[in-house]
């Protein structure tokens, strides 16, 4: 196993988006997996928090509001250590492309954030697949603030970072929460050499962005679509 | 007594008095552990201690989830030792810790130690482990019951307990109960073996009778507990009943 610190030798490619939400990475992935599809290519998605084995415990300790910032970190290393065993590395040995929304770097802030200690976090995911590709989205706290309001009657419990103590008012909690998140982001785009996308770019001009560094990859690693590979 | 952790601790936890002692019982399966706990915890209860047990799986959070993922064969063991440091981790912070801070004594059903062994002889990074359970806080007394192999198999063969996990069936190490039992276990008293001075552990011997087997657990308690031969503790449960210790 190659680890989180050096590349991966498996024949597919992971590529992974990561931001807070409202930073418009859901939509960049979905533009990019509609064109992958249509260029020919065998893709695989996964999303964070989403293993049939360990979400309902999540829910459970959500639902419950028994987590604590340890328990929190713990059961989502949980989801994705059972995710990536599950839906990330077959499809990359079967030589797919593999999209995930969100990776390790989603813990490595939230937790840390929630005060877990930034080596501990570290050390827990080192057994993670190093992506090929991994994109953050960059965008002024405003805009992602306002998107998400935009599209949602009301703000969960732990989305809002109520179990932080920093304000009794969702949404104020909600802005510091999102606030300190995007700062622990930023140390991670370097530490770590994630591709910026700037968010609050018009949609294609982020697209075009996106495409031409999956492409660029995509050469690099001599990768074929599925249709023209048997051609 | 301030709480010691191995490694950097229980986030919202990390400043706190621990008034009572935590006890931890190590072991392999089917040597005796839950029939030993059961009587320390009638005779310190005796001695007017108060008293809370714990063991692997029983945390609010994860005790439903967890058991259902043992059950099939799909979940990997990596994934099962951070399904079960989620499971610690709910216990520690919502009932052994604050316990502790009350007073209490905590007897441990197994410890990260059976963690340790089990997903280590399956494999798994021995310093990531440790690494992963690095939050734990160090008990103030981890007793192992040593015991030879042929002697625990005379025990789970009469209990009726050669189960699939007793047995580390998933290992594929023989076709057969028994055998697999043997083998799978001797790599498991192994793995606790070489554990015993890594962490300070005090084995004691799990041969003979159950009652000769508490009086050496007894003797060790009382140690740590700082009690004569035939002293009992006059005030309530409730209180902080080991004050002063430190």
């Amino acid at each position: 196993m190659s680890g989180l610190r050096s590349p991966h030798d498996y024949p597919g490619m992971l590529i992974v988006v990561e931001g807070v939400d409202g930073s418009g990475k859901s939509t960049q992935l979905d533009l990019m997996r509609s064109w992958l599809i249509q260029e020919g290519y065998d893709l695989f998605f996964t999303e964070w928090n989403s293993s049939k084995l360990v979400k309902k415990t999540t829910k459970l300790g959500k639902t419950k509001q028994i987590l604590t910032p340890l328990t929190f970190a713990l059961i989502h290393a949980t989801d994705f250590s059972d995710r990536l065993e599950r839906a990330i590395i077959p499809p990359l040995q079967a030589g797919m492309i593999v999209l995930a929304d969100r990776y390790v770097w989603t813990a490595f802030s939230r937790d840390v954030v929630r005060g877990v200690d930034p080596e501990y976090v570290r050390d827990l995911y080192s057994f993670a697949v190093q992506p090929d590709l991994a994109f953050y989205f960059r965008v002024p706290l405003q805009t992602a603030v306002q998107r998400i309001f935009r599209g949602r009657a009301g703000l969960k419990y732990y989305e809002a970072g109520m179990d932080l103590g920093l304000s009794r008012d969702p949404a104020e909690s909600f802005l510091k929460f999102q606030a300190r998140i995007m700062e622990e982001y930023d140390k991670l785009v370097n530490e770590y050499g994630l591709v910026v996308v700037h968010g609050d770019h018009p949609i294609e001009k982020q697209q075009r962005r996106i495409r031409k560094v999956v492409l660029e990859k995509i050469k690099e690693k001599k990768m074929r679509p599925a249709g023209r590979k048997k051609a | 007594m301030k709480a010691h952790y191995f490694g950097a601790g229980i986030p919202t936890l990390r400043n706190v008095d621990l008034q009572g002692r935590l006890i931890v019982l190590e072991g392999p399966d089917c040597v005796g552990r839950s029939t030993q706990i059961r009587l320390l915890q009638e005779w310190l209860e005796n001695l007017g201690y108060g008293v809370v047990t714990t063991s692997l799986c029983r945390s609010e959070l994860t005790e439903i989830g967890l058991t259902k993922a043992k059950r099939g064969h799909e979940i990997g063991r990596r994934t099962l030792a951070l399904f079960y440091a989620t499971d610690l981790a709910d216990r520690l912070e919502r009932a052994i810790v604050p316990a502790l801070q009350g007073g209490f004594i905590v007897l441990a059903d197994r410890y990260i130690y059976t963690i340790f062994a089990r997903y280590g002889v399956r494999g798994l990074s021995a310093q990531w482990l440790r690494k992963a359970y690095s939050f734990a806080l160090v008990p103030h007394l981890t007793l192992y019951l040593e015991v030879d192999l042929d002697v625990l198999a005379e025990r789970a063969l009469k209990a009726e307990k050669l189960g699939f996990w007793e047995c580390g069936m998933d290992m594929n190490l023989a076709d057969n109960l028994y055998d697999s039992f043997m083998r799978y276990q001797k790599r498991m008293i192994r793995a606790f073996a070489k554990m015993t001075k890594e962490f300070e552990m005090t084995k004691v011997s799990a041969h003979g009778s159950v009652m000769t087997v508490q009086q050496r657990l007894r003797r060790r308690v009382r140690t740590l507990l700082d009690l004569k031969e035939t002293e009992a503790v006059i005030s309530a449960p409730e209180g902080p009943v080991v004050e002063g210790m430190d």
